[in-house]
């Protein structure tokens, strides 16, 4: 145990810690998310990222974690506090122009448009033609392996496949952040895990920032290099941890000493936000 | 591609080979040819029996044509008064067509503008509603008088009718947008003139379908009621006004041959309206996909 301590950093206060690999890609400073209806949903977030993470936001439900990475997204004004895109190109509107791609916990696809239209969807809004399009999108495509299915409808394809078109959707404008909210949450245990290499495999290679929300402690372990605990009622930060520096996430991976030491303190990080929490909790 | 340039070309980083997510799309078996003419043969077969009675019916009666004529006597009125029922069929399906066409833009166009903003659709959906659910039978003498022509009277009744259903679906298609594909397009930094170009209005194709065949057969049935209603008369009448001096006339044969007309006309339009549903939707929609469990 006391060798995993060595490993896994445990910082406190968040906000006060060195902000990841580089530059800062989001600055989250005190935001305060109150819904129409009254509901704290999220109290008091700060917090960095720099460009290249690969951070998890782990916590119960209704602790705020999808509504963070909304208002990262810029989808949803905070209530109080300050967001900002330090390393993005800030549109008339305030929010960060083509630098965001989002995978939502569906696949989200346009069932009229066929997995190739539903690549093309973010390029088209950006007054981009088809035909100039066609190569980059056929070259994603064929990262996510899904170069055989340009043609298909989305219902003629399984869970997993529709969660790559939704991935290769986010990655088409080449974003600077990756934000995903329990992405595969809805598929089975062998598809998930299969996906789960392949984001850590398209983060390794294209250096993008990835958030991704999870309510699984191995997932959280297994794909990040930074875990922000959260707790519920009202949704706020309980820990920032950060996890090996492993580059190589396999099987072996998952079944080394560092992997299991990891994920036991990430649990129990878990276990004490969840008791501290508010005792409500179902 | 900025960030992604480091790929390798082509590399997939995803296996697609193998796995449990790899499942390709499934054939869907054919029907056999003897099932396939059963389906067109099944129909006819129980349509010429009905016939065959209604003639064994007349005949073993001896019932009077100006009671009940018999098939072929139907027939018969129906060649001879060729001259007479035809310019009255394309009245009647210029003035259907022409308000269904009507309807749609309308339609379409007024749903657009109700679902811009609550205030909007607060102010303006009550009158829709109140055109709608007054009998369309009641408004037609005020409508005669005000209108033009019978044709155009006839136009506006129609068009009313078939208006409704249209507006309705479009607005509830309109509204029933995922989510999450709006907060998307928002995220892409949409404009509201590619979010309905793109998002809105090709996701409530099947809603407008809906309203497209509600609308086709309501427009011809209002067609025929306003007509009714109105009594035109002289060489601008259509198939209704034939249908009621048919009656005046006694001259029953020619009155059913006028029905089979309208019917057809009526079975045009369900064919029409289906085949453009079916167009549109069979890719993709769960309405029109053929399933087998």
């Amino acid at each position: 145990m006391t060798a995993a301590m060595a490993t896994v950093r445990e910082q406190d206060p968040i906000y006060d810690q060195q902000p990841g690999k580089g530059r800062l890609v989001v600055k989250m400073r005190s935001v305060t998310k109150v819904f129409s209806n009254g509901t704290l949903a999220l109290s008091n977030m700060s917090m960095d990222i720099g460009a290249g993470e690969f951070v998890s936001l782990l916590g119960p439900s209704g602790c705020g974690k999808s509504t963070a990475l909304r208002i990262i997204a810029g989808l949803g004004r905070p209530s109080s506090g300050t967001i900002d895109w330090p390393s993005s190109r800030i549109n008339s509107r305030g929010l960060p122009e083509g630098d965001v791609g989002f995978v939502f916990q569906e696949p989200t696809l346009m069932p009229w448009q066929t997995v190739f239209g539903n690549v093309f969807l973010p390029l088209r809004l950006q007054g981009k033609t088809k035909a100039g399009s066609r190569e980059r999108i056929m070259e994603t495509l064929a990262m996510v392996g899904l170069a055989d299915f340009a043609n298909a409808y989305p219902r003629e394809l399984s869970g997993g496949m529709k969660m790559r078109v939704s991935i290769a959707r986010a990655l088409i404008t080449g974003p600077k952040l990756l934000l995903m909210d329990e992405p595969f949450a809805a598929l089975d245990e062998i598809t998930r895990q299969k996906l789960n290499d392949d984001v850590r495999r398209l983060w390794q290679r294209s250096g993008v920032t990835v958030i991704f929300v999870t309510h699984s402690v191995y997932e959280a372990t297994y794909l990040s290099n930074r875990i922000v605990v959260m707790r519920a009622r009202p949704g706020e930060v309980y820990r920032d941890l950060a996890m090996p520096e492993a580059e190589e996430r396999d099987v072996h991976f998952r079944s080394s000493e560092e992997f299991q030491a990891s994920s036991a303190l990430v649990s129990r990080t878990l276990l004490e936000a969840i008791s501290v929490g508010g005792a409500d909790h179902e | 591609m900025n960030d992604l340039s480091r790929i390798e070309k082509g590399t997939p980083v995803a296996s697609s080979e193998a796995g449990t997510d790899s499942a390709v799309a499934v054939l869907i078996p054919r029907t056999s040819l003897s099932e396939k003419l059963l389906r067109i043969v099944m129909p006819f077969a129980v349509l010429g029996t009905v016939v065959a009675i209604w003639h064994a019916i007349v005949v073993i009666n001896n019932l009077p044509p100006y009671i009940l004529p018999s098939p072929p006597r139907v027939i018969q009125a129906l060649i001879e008064d060729w001259g007479t029922l035809w310019p009255a069929m394309m009245i009647t399906t210029k003035i259907t067509f022409m308000a269904l066409a009507l309807a749609l833009i309308g339609g379409v166009g007024f749903a657009i503008f109700l679902v811009q903003s609550k205030w909007v659709e607060l102010a303006f959906y009550p009158i829709a509603v109140i055109l709608q659910v007054t009998p369309i039978i009641a408004i037609a003498p005020l409508i005669l008088i005000y209108a033009p022509s019978t044709q155009a009277a006839l136009l506006i009744c129609a068009f009313l009718v078939a208006f409704f259903p249209i507006l309705s679906n479009m607005v509830q298609g309109l509204k029933s947008v995922d989510h999450n594909l709006l907060n998307l397009f928002e995220l892409y930094g949409a404009s509201r003139w590619q979010t309905l170009l793109y998002l809105k209005l090709p996701a409530s194709q099947p809603y407008f379908m809906a309203g497209l065949r509600i609308g086709g057969g309501l427009a011809l049935i209002a067609a025929v009621v306003a007509e009714f209603a109105a009594g035109s008369a002289g060489a601008e009448s259509g198939l209704a006004f034939r249908l009621l001096e048919s009656q005046f006339r006694l001259n029953i044969p020619r009155l059913f041959a006028a029905l089979i007309l309208l019917s057809l006309l009526g079975i045009a339009i369900f064919a029409v309206t289906t085949l453009i549903s079916w167009l549109a939707l069979h890719r993709w929609h769960e309405s029109s996909v053929r399933r087998e469990n």
